[in-house]
């Protein structure tokens, strides 16, 4: 008998069919993925299963027993943890005060008083038992997050879970952390646990899953083993077509815009956080910067936005245009994290759209602003980048994460720049959207737009790029044209080995 | 000179003790509220609602300690309902908090007027006298600074180090800094952060209330407008001074009250400076104390945001 049985599930809101007749069955040591583009219903799913809402119809099943939840507590209560995507951890408190937040203390019920020793005793054991290294007094602001991660399945197992739900665990973690977590699971499944992991990556889940059952527009549409299955197929689930690869035509790379030469920048901390000897960017040219997160790339993309300063060395961007306004008008900037520097999440898509030209025609005179134009433009660009938004009046934060970005990116290339920095542009995004995404940014590049890619997706940075620059501790570790790139080099100079040195090693 | 030298008296001592019980009382007031991530800057009018009704309270049941009692449910009174606003309309906390402080301020100077009358505004009331701790009190020099002291003085001091217990090492200290720091963290596991804010709001508001009653039936025996005379935002200085920890909240209050009572001595000594430069001294301490730690310290995370479930 499976753990866990849903069966017909179904979750309505208002206009929306969030879950429609699913069913799902998880058995005990299993590790079951539930993948799905955003808003495919995976949410809906787990929040039903979590005690957050009440399916409409439908029933749950624990080891057989029909179950109904009306909060988390009960849901914990019955053995199912959930790791959310963001931790729910409180920062200044430590890994063992975070983990018995809210408990009870176990050998005396009705004491106030705390027993941390005993219970950072039982977090040891536990950490111990499965292989999640922890020290135990450590604040969580101290940690980093592969850590963090690692409190929130102790917090789960010291509740004495016995089905755990991954809310897209490894959006967060650098790749060698993220095999450190598969290691985890297979050791909680293999000891009797059974594991849901939400994902929206296909190589991930093939790798990490036992069965995988996939999602589309709030229905099932199919369970598979994962040693019977590949990724194409899982993508035509998921995505109800197939996907094609983006297609990269031969680009003819002109004049250069953007030349650099022993740049140096510093963080937000004041540490050196870019050292690069120089490259150059032409238009027409895409240059991909690949990297593992916090190498250095936002630093270097931020020095050329102009919204950093550089601490040494020649940022040369005269082949933008002669005046300095003009040359940081033709740079259109994807910021890397679209919440908090992309989009001001409540204001309306017409005043984010306007944002950043609502100084000059057709927007703005120098002392009215042109409503009129600008919620015309956002209707052209809804409909020209496809973006699923009710109108231009919808406030920002209505629209997912992928639509969002589109927006982003209408914004960015409708102002016709010569130089785009992307950063991380299809982070968090489904494959539908990222696609799309990778279809615009090559149309520009065909156009005469000089692009800058900056991703930690090794994969879309080998896909979309002409040349790749490596980043490694604020370093360039060599740029490599798109012909001679293959995953192993990039990947092992991705580490910090030297170009000529990854050559050898990778055999190429 | 005169005044420094006088200042090495076991009179000051005990001066500066007793000027920073009722600062204590609202710090620690203070503290509990915001650790929780409500900002009270409503302390001050909560202190003078409280005092008055102190005044009130042993007036016609004609005990201290029951003028007290009323003192700190007024307090906690008040405080609830800068809590109903705050946190079950989630409005803003410096607003509501505010319009608290206007409103004792207000309301006060008319009751006291409607009770008492207008001739009879500063009645001396039923009050509070020094109690020495028997064989504590005859310990040299200590025994007069610490022992003989208003009982007020002895449960304010104690209740530092009961505070503390209670934040750092029971179930509700962690409740509270979760529901400050993360309130959606908190409410993951299982704690209403909504009851937890309730709780630590009235609590403060009757420790608040607390010490507007110790200022009018500990220190001054009557009700006078504005009495409280800023003491609620010197709270507010000293918990932020004190980093949010009971300890330090005390050992600010200690700083401050000496500085009162340096302020007292001056304008009895005589210093030829005119005695409003004196009376300013423990407001510009105030502020030159937050110009030296205020950018630094760091208060709970949420503190401020009402927390609305989803």
């Amino acid at each position: 008998m499976p753990l866990l049985r849903m069966e017909r599930i179904t979750k309505t809101f208002p206009g929306v069919v969030a879950n429609d007749r699913i069913d799902l069955a998880v058995d005990r040591g299993e590790i079951h993925a539930l993948l799905g583009e955003n808003g495919s219903g995976k949410t809906t799913l787990m929040n039903a299963l979590y005690g957050l809402h009440r399916p409409d119809s439908g029933r749950i099943l624990l080891d057989g027993a029909e179950v109904r939840f009306s909060s988390p507590m009960d849901a914990i209560a019955a053995g199912i943890g959930m790791v959310h995507q963001h931790f729910m951890l409180v920062p200044p408190l430590t890994v063992v005060e975070n983990i018995v937040l809210g408990l009870k203390t176990a050998n005396a019920p009705r004491s106030p008083l705390l027993d941390l020793r005993t219970a950072a005793a039982r977090v040891r054991e536990l950490a111990a038992t499965y292989g999640l290294d922890i020290d135990t007094g450590a604040q969580i602001w101290q940690l980093p997050v592969g850590a963090q991660q690692r409190v929130e399945i102790l917090k789960a197992l010291y509740r004495d879970a016995d089905l755990l739900i991954l809310d897209e665990p490894t959006a967060v973690l650098a790749p060698s952390e993220v095999r450190h977590l598969i290691g985890v699971l297979r050791g909680l499944a293999a000891s009797g646990k059974a594991v849901i992991f939400i994902s929206h990556k296909l190589n991930e889940v093939m790798e990490v899953a036992d069965r995988i059952s996939v999602l589309r527009g709030g229905r099932l549409a199919g369970t598979v083993a994962a040693a019977e299955t590949d990724p194409a197929e899982l993508a035509r689930l998921m995505v109800g077509r197939d996907i094609v690869p983006p297609r990269r035509r031969e680009g003819r790379a002109g004049d250069p815009v953007l030349r650099i030469e022993a740049l140096r920048v510093r963080d937000d901390r004041g540490l050196r956080a870019v050292d690069v000897v120089g490259f150059s960017l032409s238009s027409g040219e895409i240059l991909g910067i690949a990297g593992v997160d916090g190498n250095g790339q936002k630093e270097l993309t931020e020095a050329i936005a102009g919204v950093r300063a550089i601490e040494s060395g020649a940022l040369d961007l005269t082949g933008l245009a002669p005046s300095r306004g003009e040359r940081f008008r033709n740079i259109g900037h994807v910021t890397e994290d679209r919440h908090h520097t992309g989009l001001l999440m409540s204001f309306p898509l017409w005043e984010n759209l306007a944002l950043k030209s609502s100084d000059r025609p057709p927007f703005g005179s120098p002392l009215w602003l042109r409503v009129d134009a600008m919620r015309r433009a956002t209707a052209r660009a809804i409909e020209t980048f496809s973006i699923r938004a009710q109108g231009p009046d919808s406030p920002v934060s209505a629209l997912s994460g992928g639509n969002q970005q589109k927006l982003v990116l209408a914004r960015e290339l409708g102002l016709r720049p010569r130089l785009l920095l992307a950063a991380q542009p299809t982070r968090g995004l489904d494959v539908g959207a990222t696609e799309y995404i990778h279809q615009r940014l090559l149309a520009a590049r065909d156009e005469g737009m000089a692009i800058l890619l900056v991703s930690t997706e090794l994969d879309e940075v080998l896909a979309l790029s002409d040349r790749v620059l490596v980043m490694y501790e604020g370093r360039a570790m060599g740029l490599v044209d798109a012909g001679e790139a293959t995953r192993e080099t990039v990947g092992m100079m991705m580490a910090g080995m030297e170009r000529h040195e990854a050559a050898v090693q990778g055999g190429t | 000179m005169d005044v420094l030298l006088s200042v090495l008296d076991p009179d000051y001592f005990a001066a500066t003790i007793r000027l920073a019980t009722p600062l204590l009382f609202a710090t620690l007031g203070g503290i509990l509220n915001e650790r929780a991530g409500i900002i009270n800057i409503g302390l001050e009018g909560t202190m003078l609602m409280a005092a008055l009704t102190g005044v009130f309270g042993a007036w016609f049941i004609g005990s201290p300690w029951l003028g007290f009692a009323c003192g700190v449910l007024a307090g906690a009174l008040v405080a609830w309902i800068h809590g109903f606003v705050s946190i079950s309309l989630g409005a803003n906390q410096i607003v509501s908090g505010t319009a608290i402080n206007l409103l004792g301020l207000g309301l006060s100077s008319f009751l006291i007027r409607i009770v008492f009358g207008l001739k009879e505004q500063q009645r001396v009331v039923p009050h509070f006298d020094p109690v020495s701790l028997p064989l504590l009190a005859d310990l040299p020099l200590l025994g007069p600074v610490l022992f003989h002291q208003h009982a007020l003085v002895y449960v304010a001091f104690l209740l530092v180090p009961v505070l503390w217990v209670i934040l750092y090492r029971t179930r509700w200290g962690l409740m509270i800094t979760a529901v400050g720091e993360h309130p959606r963290a908190a409410s993951s596991v299982g704690i209403d952060p909504l009851r937890v804010r309730y709780a630590c709001t009235v609590l403060s508001g009757a420790l608040a209330g607390a010490g507007g009653a110790f200022l009018s039936l500990g220190q001054l025996h009557f009700f006078q407008d504005e009495m409280v005379a800023g003491r609620g935002f010197i709270a507010l200085a000293a918990l932020i001074f004190g980093r949010w920890n009971p300890i330090g909240g005390m050992i600010a209050c200690l700083i401050f009250g000496a500085a009162d009572a340096l302020q007292f001595r001056g304008q009895a000594v005589g210093l030829g400076v005119p005695h409003q430069f004196m009376l300013m001294f423990p407001y510009v301490l105030t502020l030159a104390i937050l110009v030296v730690v205020g950018g630094k310290s760091q208060g709970p995370a949420a503190i401020g945001i009402p927390f609305r479930k989803s």
